[in-house]
């Protein structure tokens, strides 16, 4: 009985060595230090967003503050991951004084306590910042929940059809091509397919994509059969709309035209890239996102070097021409990141001024140089939309008709039992089936059938 | 009699145990507790069930009992710890050192070294070069087979991480066995041979009986630690749609993917259970074997 003791007196003096050498010396004016998070890494996720912060915002900061150090705190996994590791930092009262978050966050971070509103954090010195009148109210709500404002969105995004030129060429399809109707997307995917494409469609579904499956795919086309995910105090269940979605996710699933086991694999969503990008996706639904961070030539996850002639974009088309929400020929989905303050930073005041540099109008046009996007200030915007085709696509005809997810602590759920519902379809269940099962989850999950349409 | 053999006394005794109870106490029974109440609630990762847990009483239980997800995750937990650990590591790993009980030189410590060489390893090292392994689109596998396109990890998602844990784990029941076996007197197995016992025949009747307590306890050990294992996540991620979602990995998935610590921390709990009965189902063989021994043996 000698021997199991040991372990645990070396555990003890371990401990022991470890409490006499803690953060003992007081910490002076010049030893503060900020830290941002973000799930980007240089060479790998949202690499541009990662080089800005090291060799704009960083330096930047630092020569007006010489006696503040700031530290960027880098990630490259997938957003369920990301979101994870930001939870448990927050709920142990620690992490990043500046940390990113998808929008869609917010309102379930808001509601453990895990960020305050920016007043709260900021102090007075937030209310008088000059960005605010520069940004639209529908992009601020990205980081407002409960009528109050949590974080400051960094900007946003649309959601379109992404096809391979070359291969459309290859398959007599014209360019640029539009289609109309849901029909018309599988017309062209049987011709590619004629034309030895070996995956000519894809869109994502299945629980391995994560939020991807749901936002490049289940509620685009849901907003293009008519119906939003969240309206008037309701969730959508198992509607027409619903089941019109599971069925063209049947269709694309079982006719060959789209892969099943890229969807179920760990790395889906990646690998659907580097294909794309490798000629052997015909179409891809994605964000703009794709266009400026996946297939950009130079600092792309999957680079393009032809993007700009290979690459064309069209609008996600109702199911029937006028057929989707308010009445439109065509649907999208918009969101975007913010960035919040922790709460429980060690010096919040000087957090906020580095938050606010971080939103000005000068680096925001720094990181518009890196990359094309929709920024969230207005005076910025007006200077570069004209630099780059797809931003200016995105701006001028997807922004109008988008829709936003709901800003509802319960949505993440109600994304997960989407994602199932189209596993269901990828592995053979009939879109009944798939919505029946969705259904029965949807009501457990937000109190009730009285919450749900369908 | 005097039970005092150190002659501390009982207050210094108790002063020499009581660091070391103080830390069961802080990181083993505490954590235990703290599991146990967790379960009874509906605490969630984040939302105002973070802020503000209720207790649920049995719920969590009951609704994990009755989730086919649960039960699917339970019997693939069993086929994976039968497979890898009981057929596959202890199987292969008393073949190995059966074969090498005799030899010496350069092959036996080629052998020794390769198969040691994969349990050192750091397990994410390891998954990934299993994952670029069994990789569907430039996989070295489907290279070597010419079977483009051969999705391993998709269409045999269990048999995969099985293999893969029978890979990574035989070192250790190799080598406990090869100590085993040097027990086992030379001159016994001289003897059943001449008596024209066949290796079957010499394995059941002179080995078996010889190193059984050693079996056992390898047996204990492994299975406790496939059923906690967690390195197959890195290969599949419990996918595709759940199919190789072991009760570690379902663990992880409900409660910090899911965020439902709450119930996470119940299906923990059943896993802590669960991982009693194997261990007490174990020690009452082992107890058994080595009092019907003692008894049967003549007093020395």
């Amino acid at each position: 009985m000698r021997l199991p003791s040991r372990p645990a007196v070396i555990a003890a003096l371990a401990i022991v060595a470890l409490c006499s050498c803690g953060p003992g010396a007081p910490a002076g004016r010049e030893d503060v230090t900020l830290v941002i998070a973000a799930n980007s890494i240089s060479g790998g996720k949202n690499s541009e967003s990662a080089d800005w912060i090291k060799r704009w915002v960083i330096p930047g900061f630092e020569q007006t503050h010489h006696d503040v150090k700031v530290l960027f705190q880098p990630s490259g996994v997938d957003d369920e991951q990301y979101k994870t590791k930001i939870a448990l930092d927050l709920k142990a009262k620690a992490g990043a004084d500046i940390i990113d978050l998808d929008g869609i966050w917010v309102g379930e971070f808001a509601q453990a306590g895990y960020i305050k509103p920016l007043t709260d954090v900021g102090g007075p010195a937030v209310g008088s910042w000059e960005g605010w009148s520069q940004i639209p109210q529908a992009v601020q709500g990205l980081g407002v929940f409960d009528g109050k404002k949590y974080g400051l969105p960094q900007g946003t995004d649309g959601r379109v059809l992404f096809y391979n030129k070359t291969l459309f060429k290859k398959a007599g399809l014209p360019d640029p091509w539009q289609p109309t109707n849901w029909e018309d997307i599988l017309t062209a995917g049987a011709r590619l397919k004629a034309a030895g494409v070996p995956t000519p469609i894809q869109i994502n579904a299945g629980t391995a994509m994560g939020e991807a499956t749901t936002m490049q795919g289940v509620l685009p086309l849901l907003a293009a059969a008519g119906s939003e995910i969240y309206a008037d105090g309701k969730w959508t269940g198992a509607t027409r709309a619903m089941k019109d979605v599971l069925g063209f996710y049947q269709r694309l699933y079982t006719s060959g035209l789209s892969d099943p086991k890229l969807q179920q694999e760990a790395k889906g969503r990646d690998k659907s890239f580097t294909q794309f990008a490798a000629g052997k996706i015909g179409i891809l639904a994605e964000s703009d996102y794709f266009w400026r961070s996946v297939i950009e030539p130079k600092a792309g996850v999957a680079p393009m070097a032809d993007r700009d002639s290979a690459v064309g974009f069209a609008e996600i088309p109702a199911k029937n021409p006028g057929g989707a929400i308010r009445g439109q020929d065509f649907a999208s989905m918009s969101g975007g990141a913010v960035r919040v303050l922790n709460p429980f930073s060690k010096n919040p005041k000087l957090a906020w001024e580095l938050l606010a540099f971080m939103h000005s109008a000068a680096a925001t046009k720094a990181q518009l140089a890196g990359q094309a996007r929709i920024s969230s200030r207005g005076d910025v915007n007006s200077e570069v939309l004209t630099a780059d085709p797809m931003l200016k696509y995105i701006a001028d005809k997807v922004l109008p008709i988008t829709a936003y997810r709901p800003g509802l602590a319960v949505y993440p759920q109600v994304s997960v039992a989407l994602q199932e519902a189209t596993a269901a379809i990828v592995s053979g269940k009939s879109p009944d089936e798939a919505a029946a099962t969705y259904q029965t989850k949807l009501e457990s999950l937000v109190g009730g059938a009285d919450h749900v349409v369908g | 009699m005097n039970t005092d053999a150190a002659g501390l006394g009982r207050a210094r005794a108790v002063g020499f145990v009581l660091p070391a109870l103080v830390l069961i106490g802080v990181f083993l029974v505490f954590p235990a507790l703290w599991t146990i109440y967790l379960g009874l609630t509906d605490y969630r990762l984040t939302g105002l069930a973070a802020a503000d847990p209720q207790l649920v009483g049995l719920d969590n239980y009951t609704t994990t009992l009755t989730d086919p997800r649960f039960l699917s995750s339970l019997w693939l937990t069993v086929v994976y710890v039968g497979g890898s650990a009981v057929l596959g590591q202890a199987g292969l790993g008393f073949t190995l050192a059966w074969l090498l009980r005799t030899r010496h030189g350069p092959l036996r410590r080629a052998v020794e070294g390769v198969v040691l060489l994969s349990w050192i390893l750091p397990s994410t090292v390891v998954g990934f070069l299993w994952f670029a392994l069994l990789d569907r689109d430039d996989g070295t596998l489907n290279a070597l087979l010419r079977t483009p396109g051969m999705g391993w990890l998709l269409d045999y998602p269990l048999a995969s991480i099985i293999v893969f844990n029978v890979w990574r784990g035989t070192a250790f029941s190799m080598m406990l066995y090869a100590a085993a076996l040097e027990n086992v007197p030379p001159s016994h197995l001289e003897t059943a041979r001449l008596a024209g016992a066949s290796v079957p025949q010499q394995l059941r009747d002179v080995v078996l009986p010889l190193i059984r307590r050693h079996v056992l306890t390898n047996l204990l050990l492994i299975s406790l630690w496939t059923f906690n294992d967690f390195t197959p996540f890195v290969l599949t991620g419990g996918g595709p749609e759940g199919r190789s979602e072991i009760l570690p990995v379902y663990v992880y998935n409900i409660a910090l993917k899911g965020g439902e610590l709450g119930v996470g921390a119940a299906v923990s709990f059943l896993i802590l259970l669960i991982n009693l009965l194997f261990a007490l189902a174990y020690l009452r063989l082992l107890r058994g074997r080595g009092r019907r021994r003692a008894a049967g043996r003549p007093p020395a």
